[in-house]
C-alpha cells in the first residue's frame, strides 16, 4: 500500500517538475514580454499545484497527520497571482506599447490605462438624460 | 445582527484560514478564529462599501471545479505551444472582451479566471468597466476565443452574481 501512495507521490512531483521546466523554458524563448507572461502563469497553476497535492497525500496517508497548509497556498496563489500578473502588464504597457496599437474598447472610452474614467457626476447626468428619455 | 457580522461569508473564510494556519481543529482555535472572524469584517466594513452576496453558492462551486479542470487543460496546451511551435508560428493576439457584468467583484473574478487559465492575460479594463483586454498567447481565431470566454465563464459567472 504505501509502495502505491509513494508511486502517486513521485507521479505528482514529476509531473509539476516538467510543467516548472517548460514554464522556465518559456520565459526564455518566448520574444516579447507580454508572451513571456504567459509562462509564469503556467508554473504557478499545475507546476505548484501538484507539488500540493503530492504534499498532501504524503501528510496524509504516510505520516498520518492531515495538512491543512497546502489548501492555503493554492487559496493565497490563486489570489495574488492573477493581480501580479496584472500589474507586470500595466507597467509594461505604460512604458512600452501604444494605445493606438491595441484593438478598440467598443465604447466612448478608452482602456483605463491611458484614459480617465468618466466622471461620477457626468455618469449620474447621463443617467439622467436616458431615464427622461421616454 | 448587520452591524455586528456585515458579511457573515467572510467571517465563516476567515474562520476556516485560521483553523487551516494553525493545522490543528481544537475548540480554543475556533473559538479563537470566531472571534477573528467576527473582528476583522466589523474594522474593515468600510471598505466593503457593496457588500457581495452569492446568490447561488452551488453554482459557485460548479464554477470553481469547471475552471480546475481548464486549468488543468489548458496547461498542456501552452506546454505544447511552447515547445513545439517556433517562435515565429506563435501568433499573439489583443483580444476586446464586452463585459455584461457590471458589479467590480464579477469582474475581478472573471479577471482572474482569463488569467489563470493560461494561454491567456488580463491586461485591461476599460475606462467605463464595459469590455476587458485580454493578451492571447497563439490562436488562430480570435473570435471564436472571445465567444469561449464569454460563454464558459461570463455566462456562469452572471449566474452566481446578482
Amino acid at each position: 500500500m504505501d509502495q502505491i501512495v509513494e508511486f502517486l507521490i513521485a507521479a505528482f512531483l514529476v509531473v509539476s517538475g516538467i510543467f516548472g521546466l517548460v514554464g522556465s523554458f518559456g520565459l526564455i524563448k518566448l520574444k516579447d514580454t507580454m508572451q513571456r507572461l504567459h509562462a509564469p502563469t503556467k508554473a504557478t497553476t499545475v507546476g505548484v499545484g501538484g507539488v500540493l497535492i503530492g504534499s498532501m497525500l504524503y501528510f496524509g496517508l504516510i505520516k498520518g497527520s492531515l495538512s491543512f497548509h497546502e489548501l492555503l497556498i493554492t487559496l493565497f496563489l490563486f489570489l495574488t497571482a492573477p493581480i501580479t500578473a496584472n500589474f507586470i502588464a500595466k507597467t509594461y504597457m505604460a512604458q512600452r506599447v501604444r494605445e493606438d496599437t491595441l484593438p478598440e474598447t467598443g465604447s466612448d472610452y478608452g482602456w483605463a490605462l491611458y484614459n480617465d474614467p468618466p466622471e461620477p457626476a457626468e455618469d449620474a447626468a447621463l443617467r439622467h438624460q436616458s431615464s427622461r428619455k421616454p | 445582527m448587520t452591524r455586528l457580522i456585515p458579511h457573515p461569508l467572510l467571517s465563516v473564510t476567515l474562520t476556516l484560514v485560521w483553523l487551516g494556519l494553525v493545522n490543528k481543529v481544537t475548540l480554543g482555535n475556533l473559538i479563537l478564529g470566531a472571534v477573528l472572524g467576527v473582528a476583522i469584517p466589523m474594522l474593515t466594513a468600510p471598505y466593503w462599501p457593496n457588500r457581495p452576496t452569492l446568490r447561488r453558492p452551488f453554482k459557485a462551486v460548479e464554477y470553481v471545479l469547471i475552471v480546475l479542470w481548464d486549468i488543468l487543460v489548458a496547461n498542456v496546451k501552452v506546454a505544447w505551444i511552447i515547445v513545439t511551435k517556433p517562435n515565429d508560428q506563435i501568433r499573439s493576439h489583443w483580444l476586446t472582451v464586452p463585459l455584461e457584468l457590471t458589479s467590480p467583484e464579477a469582474i475581478t473574478m472573471l479577471g482572474g479566471t482569463i488569467t489563470m487559465t493560461p494561454g491567456t492575460v488580463t491586461a485591461l479594463i476599460a475606462a467605463d468597466g464595459s469590455s476587458l483586454l485580454v493578451h492571447c498567447l497563439h490562436t488562430d481565431d480570435p473570435e471564436a476565443e472571445v465567444a469561449g470566454i464569454k460563454s464558459r465563464y461570463e455566462r456562469r459567472l452572471l449566474e452566481i452574481f446578482p
